[in-house]
């Protein structure tokens, strides 16, 4: 009993050491074996589900450049400043430690299909018997040719993946002066977390209210309206931030002129602001264009529901937000966990030989900070439709808060810390 | 005649008890389980700030959640999230959890 608790001691602290190295330490053990690209609330989960639910018979690798998981849910409130980035970053260790998953941290640069192997930007080649590949979203920087001109992205800011980003557009706000302006553009749905960018516009009008009442937020949005939770957020503008947001709908972005911060658009006059926040168009992540499975409209990956298998490609599948969407299924953090189990359900089925779920059912819930303590939410139930072969809303079921809410805000921060634990512990 | 129609109803019963009977899936009702555990933590053991269902009753689960989905509970979220599952998928997630470690 002894020799064999040492045993397994010696090899977890191998493998710690590995991935402390960076060292590309493919998994070596019998078994089945699955390579997960991308550990975001998809990738993650994905993995350590099937972890969990092959009972440590299939092998699981994941590669991910960032040695720590900073969540996007959360980072607004880190523009907002009343959370520190420290408060919304995570460690990776306990899919190690609790759950036998092997952590590479470098980057993909090819997935061949026919071969299965995943090759790396170190040279290390990843054999897979199924790939999952999760990697969230990139940005459509040739709709904007001002934000390609050298330097142009270390000055305008996204902050749409939380870490660095995050952080440097805080800093802009925090040196704007009284009495600037903060415009920021919303692109064309579909996008990352719908209501994001609402979110966003209440947590700098909330600095602003606290710190700079005599500073503006500006938002343009290309779509016709607002697109989530519409009505709560227009009542927050009108009855908490009246002097300091103002909505403008219909605002196209065509070009950023960085030297002069100003935004130009396809219908309607330029806006310049003291502050710039480029939330630019949005497709599957690189890794999922190259290898050919982005063939939606080129910007989004069509999977079958019931197992995520990519319709492009065989024994690969695709998660989170790169992918084509089904009615009224939002790129969500939440419906990316939900789509890591559900994957990781139907992996662990096909590699041992059982049945696929013919009935999968999730659901999502996304709340937003209208100020640093209250909070809406939008709810969701999706079910698998035989017939229609995609996830549909269950009728009668979902909605939105009645109003802002204290209570609300405190099962948000509730919210976090579980999804947190059941995508990374 | 009467008696074909007997045989029938006999035998649309006893399918209906079978189906009845027939308890769904266990891999199943473990996937629908785990779309609880974003908020209700992995196999329903919940970090702060959330109820945790590990190990509670299916009886007291069952009975929440009908509560919840007829509103005769009020809640910020449940009431919405209740009414995409029917009361047999309720009872069989409410066993899961019930059936997990505390």
């Amino acid at each position: 009993m002894l020799q064999r608790r040492q045993v397994i001691q010696a090899g977890t602290s191998l493998g710690v050491l590995g991935l402390l190295a960076g060292c590309a330490t493919p998994a070596t053990g019998k078994g089945p074996k699955v390579v997960v690209i991308g550990a975001g609330y998809g990738g993650a989960t994905a993995a350590k589900y099937i972890r969990m639910w092959s009972e440590g018979a299939v092998q699981v690798t994941v590669v991910e450049p960032n040695a720590q998981f900073i969540s996007c849910p959360m980072s607004n409130l880190v523009i907002g400043g009343s959370m520190k980035l420290s408060d919304i970053t995570l460690s990776y260790d306990n899919l190690v430690k609790r759950h036998g998953v092997t952590m590479v941290s470098d980057r993909v640069v090819n997935i061949d299909g026919a071969k299965r192997m995943v090759k790396l930007a170190s040279g290390t080649e990843l054999p897979y018997d199924r790939l999952i590949v999760s990697p969230g979203v990139d940005f459509m920087w040739e709709t904007l040719p001002g934000m390609n001109k050298p330097n142009a992205q270390e000055q305008v800011f996204h902050g749409w993946k939380a870490g660095a980003q995050t952080v440097a557009l805080r800093k802009q706000i925090e040196s704007m002066p009284d009495g600037g302006v903060f415009a920021m553009t919303v692109p064309q749905a579909p996008y990352r977390c719908p209501p994001g960018p609402y979110e966003r516009a209440c947590q700098v009008a909330d600095y602003f209210s606290k710190a700079k009442p005599k500073s503006k937020v500006i938002i343009l949005d290309a779509n016709d309206d607002v697109t989530s939770k519409g009505p709560l957020f227009k009542k927050a503008w009108a009855e908490r931030y009246k002097n300091i947001i103002e909505y403008r709908p219909k605002h196209a972005l065509t070009d950023v002129d960085v030297a002069t911060k100003t935004l130009k658009f396809e219908f309607n006059d330029d806006v310049k602001a003291a502050v710039l926040n480029v939330i630019p168009s949005m497709r599957a992540g690189d890794v999922a264009v190259n290898a050919g499975m982005a063939t939606a409209n080129k910007r989004w990956c069509e999977v079958d529901f019931l197992t995520f298998e990519s319709k492009a490609l065989p024994n690969i599948h695709v998660l989170g937000d790169a992918i084509q969407i089904a009615p009224l299924m939002p790129k969500s953090a939440h419906m990316a966990n939900q789509h890591g189990k559900s994957c990781a359900a139907a992996v662990v089925a096909l590699l041992t030989g059982k049945p696929v779920n013919p009935l999968p059912i999730y659901n999502n819930t996304c709340y937003s900070f209208v100020s640093a303590e209250d909070v809406i939410h939008v709810s969701s139930v999706h079910r698998y439709d035989a017939a229609q072969k995609t996830m549909l809303t269950v009728p009668g079921s979902g909605g939105v808060s009645a109003a802002a809410n204290e209570l609300e805000g405190r099962y948000a921060m509730g919210w976090a810390r579980n999804i947190w634990a059941d995508t990374l512990a | 005649m009467k008696l074909r129609v007997c045989v029938a109803a006999a035998v649309w019963l006893c399918s209906v008890q079978v189906a009845q009977a027939q308890s769904p899936d266990p891999l199943q009702v473990r996937s629908w389980a785990a779309s609880c555990s974003n908020c209700h933590g992995t196999n329903g053991v919940a970090q702060s700030g959330m109820e945790s269902l590990a190990g509670v009753p299916a009886a007291d689960i069952t009975k929440k959640m009908l509560d919840f989905k007829a509103g005769r509970k009020p809640a910020t979220i449940m009431h919405q999230l209740s009414k995409g599952y029917s009361d047999e998928q309720i009872a069989a997630i409410a066993g899961f959890f019930a059936a997990q470690k505390k």
